[in-house]
């Protein structure tokens, strides 16, 4: 069947089959291919998108559920600039593999956009659908701290690693 | 001498931008025309007999291609592995050894086609016994391989490389020690469960076959590039050269990228068969239960001592599940835990572990492999007898480190040369920054105040960068694969005439910061900026043959490799500056990207010049050869052995049993650094797997070889709030085997971290009477073990 919906901001007519997921429209028609997909379950998140400016896993949602919606990818997330999430989680080392970083960093976007000045523990518990199997987290903390530090228009903290004596 | 601060430097990833903004290339985000879709049928029994397979109703569904069974890829041979006990076929038709075991392969038109007809084809199958439990593999009560007349594969004994005789006189020795009335005694079975890997990115391979060129060309989420490629090319009888395999950003290993895989030959088989670029992407069940498992063993360690502290003996005896077959490292995995068996300490030590046989996923290197599991039994043993001895368990372990006189090259009292430690010193600096006894009052505080906190301890050494050669001839090698075997680092290092300049590794990254971590070494060997060094990886194409990144290996073998490829090019390089600047080449100096005269900063030239001159020679001195750049293989003299102390304080929740962890302290020594902020997200990711076993994730299998927990819903790994912010710190002791001093730090924090967390958990629950508890420490089991001792 035929759906359209808005993607980064453009308009977007698909023919998809009723069982066609989400992120097999995003990533395989759109070819927008920022979208991972790790689990299939809606466990991990790496296939985390906006859908009217709130993050959904878009693996464990149908394509036709989405028609008539607005769809941000991590590819739209800042249109060529660097969100200041995307931009904390490259100055504080947010990722290894990068796998689950689209997702991670759309979750934490729209956390960040809902409240800018968040605890470590509302941090933590806002990306907690989200798995990251390489850097325990510690550094993805800090990132989205330095992009709420930035987003109230304050001095990020400085980074919390030993330089080698 | 370090010219520029390039080595020691947090620099910012080169990696990244690609990576925030969705723009990375995984194997799944390259397409090809004409693209066709691989499924499997796998089976469902643990071990059943195969009667019959009906393909019929699948090859008439529209879109389907072909179907393959175990009769159509006979003449492929079993799957290539090193130390091969027990040949893994590509696709079974006799009798399946665990489920998930692939049967048959469907080749369609699109992967939900492809999924469609997989489930269409129906097999029959004569189930048969399965055995799952280790002691039942281990009594031979049913044999699971036929001709085979064990289900033991291999046993490994320490100390290693001695005669039986003198082993058995090590054992005699500690038996004496505990008939003595003197002694204390301490021995714990103890369940180091099995795990999955669990990278966030499943496996995925494309293979398209070119038959203009007869060439393939094979995308896949590899650990080991080209150990894939000569797998791949050996098994469809190509020259290794028609084989190219590209790794490009691959998400997560962890060690389960680190084999040839029968999906890998199989799909790239199937290209050749149809002519069409053939695609499969892993389902996380398939993760689970047809791509490797870690860990799995069970054993019994046993500590005899003195009451004032002196540990006089260590038995370790042990099973390690080996699960179906031998894959890549299946046996190795024990053997490692061998190297690293008596841990930091100093005493008489005898090590065996029987590596065997179940119907179960076969098991391979998982972060740590073997090392984990080794230092887990030792450093639980440990603090349970100073427990018992009623002493601290800091103090415990200070009175029986080996004494950092006996370094460089102390031998383990396993056997192995290690190369430099000084153990006192770090265990010392750990104390301190933590602030060991104001921690201990706060304890003691919390319990006055009804609550259960503990605080817990482990020691570390590890081994990693392979090495040396001679190990080869025991058969870890490459040789299989048509690779180097003597644990040879490869890397070309190339200035280019527009005086950037390219690094080329036979190896690639799965997040460990390759592209930075190499231009940092070449920089500081060359003084060209970082941003103008390109690393190029993961590509067969063109690169020096590489063994691939697993073992903490990649800084301490590829990057010296790099370093001494660099070196040679500034010789190189120093002899046409001196001709440009003309001096004498010894007073040549690289820094800011370029060339001086020492001490006369002035007297200067540019990179850009320099390469000119190396690529026009009539401009240099006679006879310079043309080109700048060299290609090293290195081989390490031995492996490097870096080391560490954790500390954790938790509290466990008496009523329902759940482990919050308050504070995490490591200190780690992985000798020189050559970024500090990648090696702190090492070990950031270490710690969180190790905290992952000892807390929540473990492979389950009912007695019918049924896995459980094939899902990440009953397979939980740690979330982000399940982790405290770690307090990291470091001592310094570099290695004395490379050029760069460097050791590696890839799974030191999974090999400290799980037992530091089960000890401070038993120490949290010790006033209840709670002397051992085994991982996971879920909160039921914890409130289990909490009810039962009172």
């Amino acid at each position: 069947m035929e759906i359209t919906l808005t993607v980064n901001g453009q308009d977007v007519s698909s023919e998809v089959e009723s069982r066609t997921l989400l992120v097999h429209l995003i990533r395989e028609q759109l070819g927008l291919t920022g979208t991972h997909v790790g689990c299939e379950t809606g466990y991990c998140g790496a296939c985390t998108v906006h859908i009217d400016g709130k993050p959904v896993k878009s693996c464990t949602m149908l394509a036709v559920q989405a028609a008539d919606t607005d769809v941000t990818t991590v590819e739209g997330l800042a249109n060529g600039e660097l969100h200041p999430v995307q931009e904390g989680f490259w100055e504080r080392h947010g990722l290894q593999c990068g796998y689950c970083t689209p997702g991670m960093i759309m979750t934490a976007a729209g956390m960040l956009a809902e409240n800018d000045n968040p605890t470590e523990d509302e941090i933590r518990h806002g990306i907690e659908g989200n798995l990251c199997r390489c850097t325990g987290y510690h550094n993805i903390v800090r990132a989205i701290e330095y992009a709420a530090a930035k987003m109230r228009g304050e001095e990020p903290a400085e980074p919390d690693w030993e330089v080698a004596q | 001498m370090s010219t520029t601060s390039a080595l020691g430097g947090a620099i910012r990833r080169r990696e990244d931008p690609a990576l925030i903004q969705g723009l990375g290339r995984y194997v799944d985000d390259i397409k090809l025309p004409g693209e066709t879709s691989a499924a499997f049928v796998r089976s469902p029994f643990a071990r059943a007999k195969i009667l019959s397979i009906d393909t019929s109703d699948a090859l008439a569904m529209d879109g389907v291609l072909a179907v393959y069974t175990a009769a159509d890829v006979e003449s492929l041979g079993p799957l290539i592995a090193q130390l091969s006990f027990a040949p893994r076929p590509l696709l079974n038709g006799g009798e399946v050894k665990h489920v998930g075991e692939a049967v048959a392969m469907v080749i369609a038109s699109d992967r939900y086609v492809a999924q469609d007809a997989a489930d269409a084809i129906f097999v029959d199958y004569e189930p048969l016994e399965a055995v799952i439990d280790l002691k039942d593999s281990l009594s031979d009560r049913v044999l699971i391989h036929e001709g085979s007349e064990s289900n033991t594969i291999i046993s490994w004994v320490g100390p290693f490389g001695a005669e039986p005789e003198a082993q058995q006189a090590v054992k005699d020795g500690i038996d004496a020690a505990r008939e003595r009335d003197d002694t204390v005694v301490v021995s714990q079975e103890m369940v180091n469960q099995r795990l999955i890997p669990t990278a966030i990115e499943p496996r995925r391979v494309l293979a398209e076959w070119n038959p203009g060129y007869n060439t393939l060309n094979v995308w896949s989420t590899t650990q080991i590039p080209h150990a894939l490629a000569g797998g791949i090319a050996v098994s469809l009888g190509l020259p290794t050269t028609s084989v190219r395999v590209v790794a490009p950003e691959v998400g997560g290993g962890f060690g389960a990228k680190l084999n040839v895989y029968n999906d890998e030959i199989l799909v790239s088989w199937a290209s050749k068969q149809l002519g069409r670029p053939v695609r499969w992407v892993e389902t996380r069940r398939e993760a689970a239960n047809s791509t490797i498992q870690g860990r799995g063993w069970i054993g019994t360690a046993t500590i005899v001592g003195t009451r004032d502290g002196e540990i006089l003996g260590y038995d370790f005896d042990g099973i390690a599940d080996m699960g179906a077959y031998t894959q890549n490292f299946t046996v190795a995995i024990p053997f490692l835990g061998l190297f690293v068996g008596s841990g930091q300490y100093k005493m008489p030590t005898y090590w065996k572990i029987d590596c065997v046989a179940t119907n179960t996923v076969t098991t391979d290197a998982y972060r740590g492999a073997g090392r984990p599991e080794a230092m887990y039994y030792i450093e639980r043993i440990v603090d349970m007898y100073a427990r018992e001895i009623g002493m601290d368990p800091a103090e415990v372990r200070h009175k029986n480190f080996i004494p950092s006189e006996e370094f460089p090259v102390a031998i383990s009292p396993v056997g192995f040369a290690m190369d430099t430690g000084d153990y006192a010193m770090n265990l010392d600096a750990l104390l301190e920054t933590a602030d060991y006894a104001g921690l201990r009052s706060e304890q003691e505080a919390a319990r006055a105040a009804g609550r259960l906190v503990g605080v817990g301890l482990s020691t570390y050494v590890e081994v990693c960068g392979f090495a040396p050669a001679g190990l080869a001839d025991l058969g870890f090698n490459w040789g299989t694969y048509g690779l180097p075997t003597a644990f040879n680092g490869s890397g070309l290092v190339r200035v280019n005439p527009d005086a950037t300049a390219t690094v080329i590794i036979g190896t690639g990254p799965s997040g460990q910061g390759h592209q930075t971590t190499w231009a940092q070494i070449v920089s500081d060997r060359l003084g060209i900026e970082v941003d103008n060094i390109t690393v190029k990886h993961g590509d067969t194409t063109d690169s020096p043959v590489g063994i691939g990144t697993f073992g903490s290996r990649s800084a301490a073998v590829d990057g010296s490799a790099a370093y001494e490829a660099a070196d040679r090019v500034r010789v190189k390089a120093a002899k046409l500056a001196a001709h440009l600047l003309e001096a004498s080449e010894e007073d040549i100096v690289f820094a800011d990207g370029g060339a001086h005269v020492a001490g006369s900063p002035d007297s200067s030239v540019a990179w850009g010049e320099i390469a000119t001159i190396a690529y026009q020679t009539h401009k240099a001195p006679e006879g310079t050869e043309p080109g700048l750049e060299s290609e090293v293989f290195f081989t390490p003299a031995n492996a490097t052995w870096p080391f560490g102390s954790h500390l954790a304080m938790v509290e466990v929740d008496a009523e329902t049993g759940n482990v919050e962890i308050l504070r995490y302290i490591g200190m780690d020594d992985c000798g020189n650094v050559i970024n500090p902020m990648i090696v702190d997200g090492q070990v950031h990711g270490g710690i969180t797997q190790g905290i992952g076993q000892a807390l929540f994730e473990e492979a389950i299998y009912d007695s019918d070889g049924n896995l459980l927990s094939g899902s990440m819903i009953d397979y939980p790994i740690p979330t982000a709030g399940d982790v405290p912010l770690f307090e990291l710190h470091r001592t310094v002791t570099p290695t004395d085997v490379n050029p760069m001093g460097v050791k590696g730090i890839g799974e030191a924090g999974t090999i400290g971290s799980a037992q530091t967390i089960v000890n401070a958990v038993v120490d949290a629950v010790a006033p209840l009477g709670v002397t051992h508890i085994d991982m996971p420490l879920r909160p039921r089991r914890v409130w289990e073990a909490i009810q039962e001792a009172r």
